[in-house]
């Protein structure tokens, strides 16, 4: 995961599809022949017949048997009831349609975008390193490329980010484009209540699924089979998002496991050979929802529809936003995922076509590969450098500076940002043979509608730009707090690469001494605390603590002894601000926590939650007892609540009249305030001596933090680490504080 | 099912020469000139010089010392091999079977193109036994004097003990051909009837001696492999020349007969008398009574005769607790557990199954050969699901897939008056009335139908029929001989690949009717997946068919093969992918076995096939019947 090999290859060579739009014609372009490979098991048909077969499908007629025995209703009643499911869902995916999008939207994408890149290798060129020593005409009888090839393979699931509405549209073309099966897409319902706009969808390929489905057995067959069906005859690719939703804050969500759940159940019941999964990564150098989304995580209703409201929505067009990066990942075989993992002669014992809730370590297992697949979404993002000069000048403003940052101190923190963010792995795309003041410049001025570069200083452009017409102190905060929720969704993109070595530096602020039994506890802590914020695997916290511990010994940060951890003179500015990208998180938590503490009543309801949340905020952040106006994002709060119940601080009851209260145990909440606080206190030291400290001078020797005792705790946790595959045992606790 | 001339002695004996002809069918030469040539086989096979045997060898196959007819590191006679000769066309040597002295022609480019085999590369096996690399025999000399005064004929040489070391696993094979023994039987002993085994068992028991019974030797599960932690004496206990029928009974339609008969040698005497058993593993050729008995075997026309365990009455085994038999020859009984079960497929891990009662029927009157070509395997599939729950499946019906019947195909011999050109009707076929079947996908079903002859041809038509609405069209009676030949002639063929650096073996399992296209399509994949991830440099044969039909499932049978070029240990990769599909079967909701046994190979996987109880039932019974692990070969548990 961190050979820095495959980091290499993958910054080379992304081709711009839009270059040759350009050039030539879109009509041509839109009517050109069109002819992808197919997967060499398909069993051809046409929607209707596709129809047919899940109507005929073991598995519905099962249940339609079972509801019908429940219901006392007769099965062709409900059968005509799984029909008309089924055409509420399916899609009508046709060519023409797809051929008046690709012509389209090569218009506007032109409008609106200076490039689209995406990764050559991973759809266009063959890349089997690995079996150069074979004969490759005998194995290989074709080159063709890693897609394409997956698709011929093995049935195919493509997995995109999900951060905009463009993205399914874009995968679509894309696809096109490159002349490959054109997939067919799960869509939220909320699109069909667009009359004409849902149609047209549904004929490019999109299926329609309620966003809420229950109870309903009948309605989970049908989706699930419809599925399922698509998937084993390789009608097409089936494309889904593994983040359920656009994740408005441009931090990756929490996989949804649903649908999963669905592609994997014909592997796991042996009825595919393999499925092979394709995580695609999108990455957006201006998201066309910013604005909107951070009004939607505030709760300021949209600004209203009116005749401004669409000279401005036209005003989009209007607008450069940069370029997209779309990165086609290495498939990942469903096959390799389960090996040792599943034992899949579980099936063997009921007729496969019963419907049965998945074992516990069925869940687990689709669960993790869920968390495995996000994660190499995150890993595949491209960075711009405006992410980093967003994290900069985010923290910059929450440090109280009102002045702004000089240009030149700004360009000189992001070439050190740039490098550190490189030793750790980000897939940066920094322009290396333009001088940084340029990419600095071009950066800032392609996102002026969130800074204001005035006399060589930049800051977030928080004041209105023409006189304040009477705003109260509230609505003001809020005006300001769209700035600061935009550009922390810019931030958030390059959260991944920090936050398991941001979860150790926080720990190692916030402990007293230099155990590194202890540091790791506090990791622990903090892990288990943000595993709803943040993408976390689940049971990896030692393998994250190791990755940490990896990642800060070879960027010299730490030096990591059998017991100690010590901080090294240089690291300071790194562990600064490590912490202090975390902390608005911290202090969020902490908040939320006490929260609950002084202000819950009993009649608390988990609806009623957010809007309170942000009333007490916003009178801290009024009376500036609270830093970051970031935490008012009804997202951190939302995850801090998912948190604080999965930890057991919070119930939620059930049933009766209290359906959906808020049960406080207020000791808990109360003593994970105090936790969350002392660190979040600790970062702030920590991040005041960095201010004073001028961060090139680099002094004396490491500063060497005595531990007091010297039991092994050590042992204990290499006990653990042993247990996690790919985790360090002893000896690579050693290679890495050699390395 | 009687013929019409039952009863008539003359009309027996002409139903005889018939049925000699019939099997002669997939065993032997055209029998074009049917008893004369037959006559002149069984004279010429008489007529060797059994200097060992004792009078009772008349007319019967194995010899006392195997190496005189059959190979030592290969499979079958010596005088029966695939070759290429100056030319570089394939031929089968020798005159027992249908392809004996016949041109192969279209076997080397298949060979070539299948494995990317190569004429010039060629791998030699040790021509002959050095009997210096022979492990010298650790007798137990207090067992053998008693044994002397028996006057039960034993060996201590190393040809006869290395014969009896293995099986026809590839590992075993390999190691033979490379001139690699490892642990044998110390000793050999030829008991000629019940009472001397039971001799020998109370020797062995007396003296503390270690004994692993040999059948046919044809086990494909290591199952003869002696464990290398055996310290005793190890005493092979060949049955080979316990090979009588000792009654015939017409009223009940039962024989008794010694356990050490093979196949052929069985059917031929009870054909003599106008019947049969109707058993035919593939294995006929050489695989024994007492070996079907304790693998729990299957034949191919079990459709009609049933397996081993619906075709025997009585057995009687001899074990270091006694002899176990029941009491009566009652059809069925409800008796507790049927303690003929504990002895089925006991795989010689309690005793030595010494005579057995089986069902015998009258020849069939009539039998024919037919295929019907599918457009794809899952069509073929579907017809035989629908022949099984019609419960109307010929005497065998097996389903090749697309490579198999490639393989089938490439064996075509070049001069034949009986082959009538199947393909290339076939291939007319094609072109001119049904241009939608693929060639590369097509799959052939064979069958074999017996009985009566109206019955015959009703039946036919009816299966026929059925197929018809799967897309099947019939396809003529050779290319269905030449299907059930192709199982007969796999092992001699697997001795040529091995000759160029192909290795390969079978293996097979049984599986619910719903998952047959999965575990074949999944089975398949996963053995061209770890061949490639395992470095194999060229795609390996991954091949099977549909071999049985039951109500609830069916056998499917697997060949795997490869070109091992470029490998530095073959044997190690073979076994791992075998490993492997084996995982893999399990997972598709497959059997451990249908009929080749666990024996060692497999055993590691016992537990969760039978639970945690059922080991320890197992378990108990062994520890009662033979606590001092005089069985010792260590097979299934």
């Amino acid at each position: 995961m961190l050979n820095s090999d495959p980091m290499l290859k993958k910054r080379d060579d992304f081709e711009d599809i839009l270059e040759e739009r350009r050039n030539t014609s879109d009509l041509r372009y839109a009517l050109r022949c069109y002819t992808p490979a197919l997967y060499k098991g398909l069993t051809p048909c046409t929607v209707s017949e596709l129809k047919t077969m899940v109507l005929q499908s073991d598995q519905l007629l099962y249940v339609i048997n079972q509801v019908s025995k429940e219901t006392g209703t007769a099965t062709n009643e409900i059968q005509s009831e799984a029909e008309a499911i089924l055409e509420e869902m399916a899609h009508r995916l046709q060519l023409s349609t797809i051929r008046f999008f690709a012509f389209m939207l090569s218009k506007i994408f032109k409008t609106l975008f200076r490039s689209i890149c995406v990764n050559e290798e991973g759809i266009q060129r063959v890349s089997r390193p690995d079996r150069e020593t074979q004969n490759e005409e005998t194995w290989l009888t074709l080159i063709r490329s890693q897609l394409q090839q997956a698709i011929q393979e093995h049935p195919v699931v493509l997995l995109p980010s999900h951060r905009s509405y463009m993205d399914f549209l874009l995968m679509s073309y894309i696809l096109y484009t490159y002349d490959l099966a054109l997939p067919v897409i799960a869509a939220g319902m909320d699109f069909m209540g667009m009359k004409i706009v849902g149609e047209m969808l549904r004929m490019s390929g999109a299926f329609f699924i309620r966003r809420s489905f229950g109870g309903d057995k009948l309605y989970w067959t049908v989706f699930s089979e419809y599925v399922k069906i698509m998937l084993k005859n390789g009608f097409a690719p089936v494309e889904f998002f593994l983040e359920g939703t656009r994740s408005r804050t441009a931090k990756s969500l929490t996989p949804k496991l649903g649908l999963l759940n669905i592609v994997m159940d014909p592997f796991l019941k042996g009825e595919v050979f393999d499925v092979s999964l394709v995580p695609v990564s999108i990455s957006y150098e201006r998201i066309l929802e910013e604005a909107l989304y951070a009004r939607e995580l505030l709760g300021v209703p949209k600004p209203k529809e009116s005749t401004s409201g669409l000279i401005k929505a036209r005003k989009i067009l209007s607008e450069n936003y940069g370029s997209i990066h779309v990165y086609f990942g290495q498939p990942v075989s469903a096959r390799s995922l389960a090996e040792g993992r599943v034992d899949r002669s579980q099936f063997n014992l009921t007729p496969r076509h019963i419907p049965r809730r998945p074992s516990e370590g069925i869940q687990d297992f689709v669960n993790d590969s869920a968390f495995r697949l996000v994660r190499s979404q995150e890993e595949n993002m491209v960075l711009k450098p405006w992410v980093l000069l967003a994290a900069l000048l985010l923290q910059n403003q929450a440090a109280g500076n009102k002045l702004g940052v000089l240009v030149e101190d700004l360009t000189e923190q992001a070439v050190w940002l740039r490098d550190l963010s490189r030793q750790f792995g980000a897939f940066l795309h920094w322009p290396d043979h333009v001088p940084p003041s340029r990419v600095v410049s071009s950066s800032l001025s392609l996102h002026r509608s969130l800074v204001r570069v005035s006399e060589g200083t930049v800051q977030l452009n928080l004041e209105p730009g023409f006189p304040p017409p009477a705003m109260t102190p509230e609505e003001e905060l809020l005006s300001k707090a769209v700035v600061v929720l935009s550009c922390a969704s810019y931030r958030n993109q390059v959260l991944h690469v920090f936050i398991r070595a941001a979860l150790l530096a926080s720990a190692v602020q916030s402990v007293a001494g230099s155990r590194k039994q202890e540091i790791f506890n506090t990791f622990s802590f903090l892990w288990n605390m943000f595993s709803n914020e943040f993408i976390l695997r689940p049971g990896a916290e030692v393998q994250d603590f190791e990755e940490a511990c990896y990642l800060l010994v070879k960027s010299a940060v730490l030096q990591i002894h059998q017991q100690e951890v010590l901080v090294t003179d240089r690291g300071h500015r790194t562990l600064a601000f490590l912490t202090s990208i975390l902390d608005p998180f911290v202090q969020g938590y902490q908040m939320v926590c006490r929260f609950l503490c002084e202000e819950a009543t009993e009649s608390l309801t988990e609806k009623q939650f957010v809007p309170a949340v942000r009333k007490f905020f916003i009178k801290h952040l009024l009376t500036g007892g609270l830093k970051y106006v970031e935490v008012l994002s009804s997202d951190l709060q939302k995850n801090a609540l998912a948190a604080l119940l999965r930890l057991g601080a919070v119930q939620k009851l059930r049933g009766g009249a209290d359906e959906g209260t808020l049960k406080v145990n207020t000791v808990m909440v109360n003593s994970l305030e105090d936790t969350l606080a002392a660190d979040s206190e600790a970062a702030r030291c920590s991040a005041l001596i960095q201010r004073r400290r001028p961060s090139k001078q680099t002094i004396g020797a490491t500063r060497r933090v005595q531990s007091s005792e010297r039991s092994d705790p050590i042992g204990r946790l290499n006990g653990r680490a042993s247990c996690c595959p790919g985790a360090g045992t002893k000896e690579s606790h050693q290679n890495a504080t050699a390395a | 099912m009687a013929s019409n001339s039952s009863g008539d002695e003359s009309g027996r004996h002409q139903t005889a020469r018939h049925r000699l002809s019939v099997i002669a069918g997939h065993l032997q030469r055209p029998s074009d000139h049917n008893a004369a040539l037959l006559a002149v086989e069984c004279k010429a096979q008489g007529s060797k010089p059994n200097v060992n045997t004792s009078d009772r060898g008349e007319g019967k196959t194995v010899p006392r010392r195997r190496q005189e007819i059959m190979k030592w590191n290969g499979w079958g006679y010596s005088d029966s091999k695939f070759l290429f000769n100056k030319k570089g066309q394939a031929e089968f040597t020798g005159k027992r079977y249908r392809l004996s002295g016949m041109i192969i022609p279209g076997l080397k480019d298949w060979m070539e193109g299948t494995f990317g085999a190569n004429l010039q590369h060629k791998t030699q096996a040790t021509p002959v036994l050095n009997t210096s690399a022979v492990q010298p025999p650790t007798l137990n000399e207090a067992f053998v004097e008693e044994l002397k005064s028996t006057g039960i004929p034993f060996s201590h040489e190393a040809e006869d003990r290395v014969f009896r070391a293995h099986g026809h696993c590839l590992h075993e094979i390999f190691a033979l051909r490379e001139g690699k023994i490892g642990r044998i039987p110390d000793m050999v002993v030829w008991p000629n009837c019940h009472n001397d085994v039971v001799k020998i068992v109370e020797l062995a028991c007396k003296h503390n001696v270690c004994l692993i019974p040999y059948g046919g030797g044809t086990s494909v599960s290591s199952a003869l492999e002696c464990p290398p932690e055996e310290t005793r004496s190890i005493v092979s206990l060949d049955t080979s020349q316990m090979n009588r029928i000792l009654w015939i009974d017409e009223k009940n339609l039962t024989a008794h007969v010694e356990s050490g008969i093979v196949g052929q040698d069985l059917e031929r005497l009870l054909n003599e008398s106008g019947y049969c058993t109707g058993h035919e593993p593939d294995s006929m050729e050489f695989s024994s009574l007492g070996g079907w008995v304790a693998t729990r075997a299957s034949g191919m026309k079990k459709n009609i005769y049933g397996n081993i365990e619906d075709l025997v009455v009585h057995i009687k085994m001899v074990t270091p607790r006694g002899v176990i038999e029941k009491s009566c020859q009652g059809p069925r009984m409800s008796t507790g557990p049927d303690i003929h079960h504990f002895i089925l497929g006991s795989e010689g891990t309690l005793g030595v199954v010494t005579e057995v009662t089986i069902k015998i029927r009258p020849m069939p009157e009539y039998q024919k050969y037919g295929s019907v070509v599918f457009p794809n395997f899952e069509q073929g599939v579907a017809c035989l699901r629908e022949v099984a729950r019609q419960r109307c499946a010929p005497a065998s019906i097996r389903l090749m897939d697309n490579e198999q019947f490639k393989f089938g195909h490439a064996l075509k011999p070049q001069v034949s008056s009986i082959f009538t050109s199947f393909l290339d009707g076939l291939k007319k076929f094609y072109i001119t009335k049904f241009k939608g079947f693929d060639p590369n996908r097509l799959c052939v079903a064979t069958l074999l139908f017996e009985g009566a002859r109206e019955r015959v041809l009703q039946h036919e038509k009816q299966v026929y029929d059925i197929a018809a609405k799967f897309g099947g069209l019939a396809a003529g009676e050779d290319n269905g001989q030449r299907g059930y030949m192709l199982t007969f002639v796999i092992a001699y063929l697997r001795d040529l690949g091995m000759d160029y650096y192909v290795i390969g073996e079978s293996f097979e399992t049984s599986v619910p009717w719903d998952r047959v296209l999965d575990i074949c399509r999944n089975v398949k994949a996963r053995i061209v997946r770890e061949c490639k991830d395992k470095g194999v440099q060229f795609p390996p044969l991954s091949t099977c068919r549909v071999t049985q039909t039951y109500d609830a499932g069916a056998c499917v049978y697997f060949y795997f093969a490869f070109n091992y070029r470029g490998l530095s240990d073959p044997v190690h990769v073979y076994e791992q992918v075998e490993h492997a599909a084996r995982e893999e079967i399990l997972a598709n909701g497959g059997s451990l076995s249908h009929h080749h046994g666990v024996g060692k190979l497999r055993k590691e996987w016992m537990r969760e096939t039978v639970s945690n109880v059922g080991i320890g039932m197992l378990k108990s019974v062994k520890d009662y019947v033979d606590p001092n692990n005089i069985f010792g070969n260590r097979n299934l548990l």
